[in-house]
């Protein structure tokens, strides 16, 4: 009777913590396409077959759409979706176009004809200009999507990458591969460059 | 002029080394091993080189299958650690295979199946001892008697007991640890002074061996090479359970604390299995808490439990808990509230 | 005596400052070229304002600050501005940065210095306007403009000014040659600082290991209110937290500043600077540089020129560039490898450290994390080294950040006691610099979300009201049709017409919301799509037919306006196409109907096509089409050559060309590899 008592006793209390702890530490409910959304590059290119991140995001959460076909957000992306919805990371879906280094849009003024269409194109208003005026992207706008090089009748948008500079270099993590045996076993006992 | 190298700082470096660090522990051991060669004869000597050989066979055959440097890795010591201080913690005259199979364990399993030096959560040379216990409990307390009790083997015996062991019979004896176990009727008094096996304060030979290891856990910590939270936890917590459940000398006491302080492995294990850096807590809290625990558990085992001595299980067990210290004990980081500097 | 605190951790690596403390300061002189870097400091690069082929004379502003972090730069001595251009700096990367070069011409002739004004009568914004002018910034190594710094909030005190003279790296003496050689200098300066900040103690923090300096400012401030405090030798007892801590026994917040515990810290060499710029008038042009290592003959320290390049100056303290394989600025525990030493001494150069090999030996390989502990006891910042190490190698930046790795101040204590020779700070300083790039990206790609939504919500809006103001006049239409049909009475009611306007307005706009989901709506807009693409076809067609028979100098616009227009109607087909033969399947989404849509829907059709090539057929229709830029191109350049365009134009033409050629080459090459196999 008393073995009764104290499992029921212990019962009702564990069952008691567990139920406040549910309540009190319960995580905050954002929608997991929201989540997914956040993880999202917001490109905003298309690249992935829907008009813009929030609907693939959609898509995955409803379990219509694999979590590779996002090319800006290449590897690093696909692992963190994997890691969100608990899945397995699979590598990118060739078919969407490859992981590229990040670029924005430079429109060459001289040859801008401000036809306005690279305005119309652009999934997040980063280009200024008005018809017949020579238009402009702004770049810590631009999402680098791509979507403005096609329209354009004349060409003149080129994607450029940042360069290195002194202001945004930095040091690399170490270089792992002098940890590895072919370097070390060759000169084992002798000094070595490491940042060779 | 050659091109100028580019590295990041620092620039200088420090004298310590983990090859020398290695080199000073192995160091260390010396008088223990002297004292055990004193008082059981070459056993234990025959162990150790035996012990070093088949190490440095299996560490570069893992190194190998690895595809790791060989020479590289083999130089910073580590494997020859690992199998002296499983050498000492061997009964002396172990056969060959046995001592074959613990460094084989400690080394293959304990040691490079997690990944190498740094990566393996447990202890390799207790990994290693604890597999042996486990498997061949009667080898593993074979304890030979201590000069005095008995003739003590000579080399060529020695190596007979190891490599041949067929032909080797050798007397063994329980060890002063097991008598205090098992002893029911007579008072501690008595039992110092009915039976061979004690000496002064502890067991006849084990207790110099063990003065002789805390001489060395002291020369290390003068070094430097580790920091005397974790050691002074484990005896400190040791004695003092020893102290309260020490009744003065009945017939069901535990012995007293400089029984259990120099009994056994205590010693050996403070100074030479609880300080190894790789499997023990990192933070000086973590590892007050770690020593402390270990202390804690070697007493238990020792009286409560099922085997002769709890320093290998009490070390392998908190090997385990070391992350979940570490993760609780995490320093109060500059610039950070305490309280909340764990973060 | 001051109660003197001690902080977590520290190391006591050989201090090595005999050698270059064995001679007094000596003047570099004045090297033919000057090369003198836009960013010296932390901050905005300055901006030039000189041009090349100028006459500039000494203590001239060749540079001004942009921006408030930000400070100018100065002629050190007098002579010709010959290039204004990328060059190597002093930075580990190896990157050029924009430099301004001066030839010197030796005469050192000055610029009129405004003789300034008695500091004591100066407004703390005087004295800041004159700090920042002078181009002053941390003169310790970091190179954080001054005058920042010295910006308090309102209301906020300083409760002690603390002047850091630790200089706890190894080999570097600095700041110990100016105490002992200028403390009245720096005296002058703190008392400027007094003026300026009104601190309630003043303290000047030497390490024990320089007993003369402490000597010399002990003199130098007898009867002032300024306390020179020595504590024991330990590095990094000069890391600024750090010596806030020795000596007030606080710890500034993580994350904050100096100020939020009242204390603000100046570097000695700062300080002498400010006393030059505020009672002298001049800017900052040279500074104090040790130059020592057993690479060189003759240590010791050098007032140098601001851009003097190193080799310059090492040679004269007798270079032995054999015996040097890497040239440290700054010191052994902090300092960085410069690529060249040609580069030049800068504002924060304090130390040019030319080790030999046996000296500061090639790192060996890293070895096993033994995890001892010792970079645990060695971190003044009480951080957990080895488990930084363990998170950054495995790149979990959450874990790493959980283990406050922003609190590291890379000090390199845990990397000089590794065992295992482990690049421990290398690890902090990549995974930092890749966490905040994360977190940068992050910010964006917020930014990005909520452009598109507001574009989004703004095009749906647009398109409703469109919407609904067709419908309101479809709807007018007809009411008017019944009404006239209903026999004339004429009698239009104004206020009945204004509500049958707004229920035709709702109806409207229901239409539109029923309509934007069903799919019939981005069918018909898609078939709009070809359609009017169609006509602009032919428009575009008739036209580049008239310009052709008139012979106008349109055609090759107009042509290219009509392939443009050709494809996309090709592309419209085809997203039509796709749409069709998607069906029931296709999503019941509301799809956006706007631009940006139809230009995703493009490219995915693009694409689409692109896939159903075979890879031989893709690579001769992308060949084709380069080839037709680059025709296009050569035609634009030869039409420009011809009218005499802008340089920049042509240049860039010259340059599009190129790129095409090779393009076109790679194309070719990649299509003849493809149609062998
Ligand atoms: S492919 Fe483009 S539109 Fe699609 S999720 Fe990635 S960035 Fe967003
Ligand atoms: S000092 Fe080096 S080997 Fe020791 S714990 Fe730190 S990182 Fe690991
Ligand atoms: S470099 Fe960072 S982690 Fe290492 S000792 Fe200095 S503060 Fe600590």
């Amino acid at each position: 009777m008393a073995a009764l008592l104290a499992l029921v006793g212990l019962g009702a209390v564990f069952g008691a913590v567990l139920g406040f702890a549910a309540v009190r530490f319960r995580t905050e409910g954002n929608p997991i396409a929201e989540q997914i959304n956040d993880i999202l590059p917001q490109t905003q290119c298309g690249q992935c077959g829907y008009p813009g991140c929030r609907p693939y995001a959609e898509a995955i959460a409803s379990g219509d759409a694999a979590i590779n076909k996002c090319p800006p957000g290449g590897e690093a992306g696909i692992q963190a979706l994997a890691a969100l919805l608990d899945v397995e990371a699979i590598p990118l879906d060739e078919e969407h176009g490859e992981e590229k280094v990040k670029a924005v849009a430079y429109i060459r003024e001289a040859e801008c004809i401000g036809c306005t269409k690279c305005i119309q194109a652009c999934p997040v208003d980063a280009i200024l200009g008005a018809a017949k005026q020579m238009h402009t992207v702004i770049a810590s706008e631009c999402t680098g999507c791509d979507l403005c090089l096609e329209p354009c009748p004349v060409d003149c948008i080129d994607m450029i990458s940042e360069p290195q500079s002194v202001q945004n270099w930095h040091w690399p993590l170490p270089d792992t591969a002098s940890r590895q045996p072919q370097i070390i076993a060759t000169d084992a006992g002798q000094t070595q460059d490491r940042a060779a | 002029m050659a091109t100028l190298l580019r590295v990041t700082s620092p620039h200088a470096h420090g004298p310590v080394s983990t090859p020398k660090v290695m080199q000073k522990v192995l160091l260390a051991t010396v008088p223990g091993i002297i004292v055990l060669t004193h008082f059981f004869g070459f056993g234990t000597l025959v162990n150790l080189v035996w012990a070093c050989i088949v190490a440095l066979a299996c560490e570069a055959l893992a190194l190998w299958l690895r595809r790791r440097p060989i020479g590289f890795y083999l130089r910073d010591y580590s494997a020859l650690v690992t199998a002296t201080l499983l050498a000492i913690a061997l009964p002396p005259y172990a056969p060959w295979w046995l001592i074959a199979v613990g460094v084989a364990c400690a080394i293959l399993l304990a040691k490079h199946i997690y990944g190498g030096l740094g990566y393996n959560p447990f202890n390799p040379a207790m990994a290693g001892y604890v597999i042996l216990l486990i498997s061949f409990p009667l080898q593993m307390t074979a304890w030979a008697p201590p000069r005095g009790l008995g003739q003590l083997p000579s080399l060529v015996e020695a190596l007979q007991a190891c490599f041949w062991p067929a032909g080797f019979d050798g007397i063994t004896m329980a060890t002063p640890l097991d008598l205090m176990k098992q002893n029911n009727s007579l008072l501690v008094a008595d039992l110092y002074a009915q039976t061979p096996q004690f000496g002064r304060w502890a067991g006849l030979g084990w207790e110099w061996a063990n003065l002789a290891f805390l001489a060395g856990g002291i020369w290390l910590l003068y070094q430097r090479v580790f920091s005397w939270h974790a050691p002074l936890a484990m005896l400190a917590s040791l004695s003092l359970l020893a102290a309260i459940f020490y009744d003065g000398g009945s017939s069901a006491s535990g012995g007293s604390p400089l029984f259990h302080l120099l009994s056994g492995a205590t010693m050996f294990g403070a100074f030479f299995i609880v300080t190894d850096p790789v499997t023990s807590a990192v933070s000086v809290r973590g590892r007050l808490i770690y020593g402390a625990m270990v202390g804690v558990l070697v007493y238990t085992i020792r009286v409560r439990g099922n085997y002769p001595d709890a320093v290998a299980f009490a070390v392998l067990v908190m090997n385990f808990a070391a992350p979940f210290i570490d993760n609780y004990t995490q320093p109060r980081t500059y610039g950070h509230q305490p309280g909340k500097g764990g973060g | 005596m001051r109660k003197i605190f001690d902080f977590h951790g520290g190391i006591h690596p050989p201090e090595n400052k005999h050698q270059s403390l064995q001679r007094p300061i000596r003047d570099a002189g004045i090297p033919p070229r000057l090369v003198l870097p836009l960013s010296q400091h932390i901050g905005a690069p300055a901006s030039p304002v000189v041009a090349v082929g100028e006459r500039v004379l000494k203590g001239q502003l060749i540079a001004e600050a942009l921006g408030f972090v930000s400070v100018p730069v100065h002629a050190p001595t007098s002579g010709t501005i010959v290039a204004i251009e990328d060059r190597l700096v002093a930075h580990p990367s190896g990157l050029l940065a924009p430099c301004i070069v001066i030839a010197t011409d030796g005469l050192d002739e000055w610029t009129s210095l405004v003789a300034p004004p008695d500091y004591r009568d100066m407004t703390t914004r005087e004295l800041l306007a004159r700090i920042r002018d002078a181009g002053i910034a941390g003169m310790g190594g970091a190179g954080f403009p001054t005058a920042v710094k010295l910006t308090t909030k309102p209301g906020s005190a300083v409760a002690t000014l603390i002047i850091n003279g630790t200089e706890c790296e190894p080999y570097i003496t600095a700041d110990d040659i100016l105490m002992r050689e200028c403390p009245d200098r720096i005296v002058e300066g703190v008392n400027i600082l007094r003026q300026l900040l009104q601190p309630g103690e003043i303290l000047i923090g030497v390490e024990d290991n320089k007993p003369e300096a402490i000597a010399a400012l002990r003199a130098a401030a007898t009867g002032s209110a300024i306390e020179v405090v020595s504590f024991p030798t330990k590095y990094p007892s000069g890391g600024e937290k750090q010596l806030i801590e020795l000596l007030t026994g606080e710890q500034v917040p993580s994350g904050g500043l100096p100020l939020d515990v009242g204390v603000i810290c100046q570097n000695i060499g700062s300080v002498v600077a400010i006393a030059d710029a505020v009672v002298r008038g001049q800017p900052l042009i040279s500074r104090i540089t040790t130059v020592t290592g057993e690479a060189v003959a003759e240590p010791g320290n050098f007032s140098v020129l601001l851009g003097t390049p190193m080799n310059y100056l090492l040679a004269q303290a007798g270079y032995q560039p054999g015996r040097n394989r890497r040239l440290v600025m700054g010191g052994p525990m902090m300092g960085f490898t410069v690529p060249d030493a040609s580069v030049p001494i800068v504002k924060t150069t304090n130390c040019l450290l030319a080790p030999s090999e046996a000296e500061l030996p090639v790192p060996p390989p890293a070895q096993a994390c033994i995890r001892c502990g010792m970079c645990a006891q060695a971190c003044p910042a009480s951080l957990l080294p080895q488990q930084l190490f363990w998170f950054a190698q495995a790149r979990e930046f959450d874990k790493l950040e959980q283990h406050n790795l922003f609190d590291c101040i890379e000090c390199g204590a845990c990397s000089w006691a590794c065992p295992s020779n482990i690049p421990l700070v290398q690890y902090y300083r990549a995974s930092k610099a890749e966490i905040l790039q994360l977190r940068r990206e992050h910010a964006k790609a917020e930014q990005s979300r909520m452009r598109f939504e507001a574009r989004q919500a703004r095009i749906a809006q647009e398109e409703a009201a469109r919407e609904a103001k067709r419908a309101a006049r479809k709807l007018a239409a007809e009411q008017r049709a019944q009404t006239a049909a209903a026999g004339g009475e004429g009698v239009e009611d104004p206020i009945q017409a204004a509500i049958d306007r707004a229920k035709a307005k709702k109806a409207a706009q229901q239409v539109v919301a029923t309509r934007a989901t069903t799919e019939t709506g981005e069918r018909d807009k898609l078939e709009k799509a070809v359609v009017t693409t169609r006509a602009r076809l032919d428009t575009a067609s008739s036209k580049l037919e008239q310009a052709r028979a008139e012979g106008s100098d349109l055609v090759d616009a107009l042509q290219l306006g009509v392939d443009k227009t050709r494809a996309k109607l090709e592309a419209a087909e085809l997203a039509l196409q796709a749409f069709v033969d998607a069906g029931q399947t296709a999503p019941q989404q509301a799809v956006p109907t706007d631009a940006a849509s139809v230009a995703i829907a493009r490219a995915v059709a693009a694409r689409a096509a692109d896939a159903a090539l075979d890879p031989v057929e893709k690579a001769r229709a992308q060949l084709a089409g380069l080839e037709q830029r680059l025709a296009k191109t050569r035609a634009r350049l030869a039409a420009s050559r011809s009218k005499g365009e802008e340089e920049k134009i042509i240049g860039i033409l010259v340059s599009t060309e190129a790129a095409l050629e090779e393009k076109v080459s790679a194309a070719r090459a990649q299509l003849n590899g493809k149609g062998d196999t």
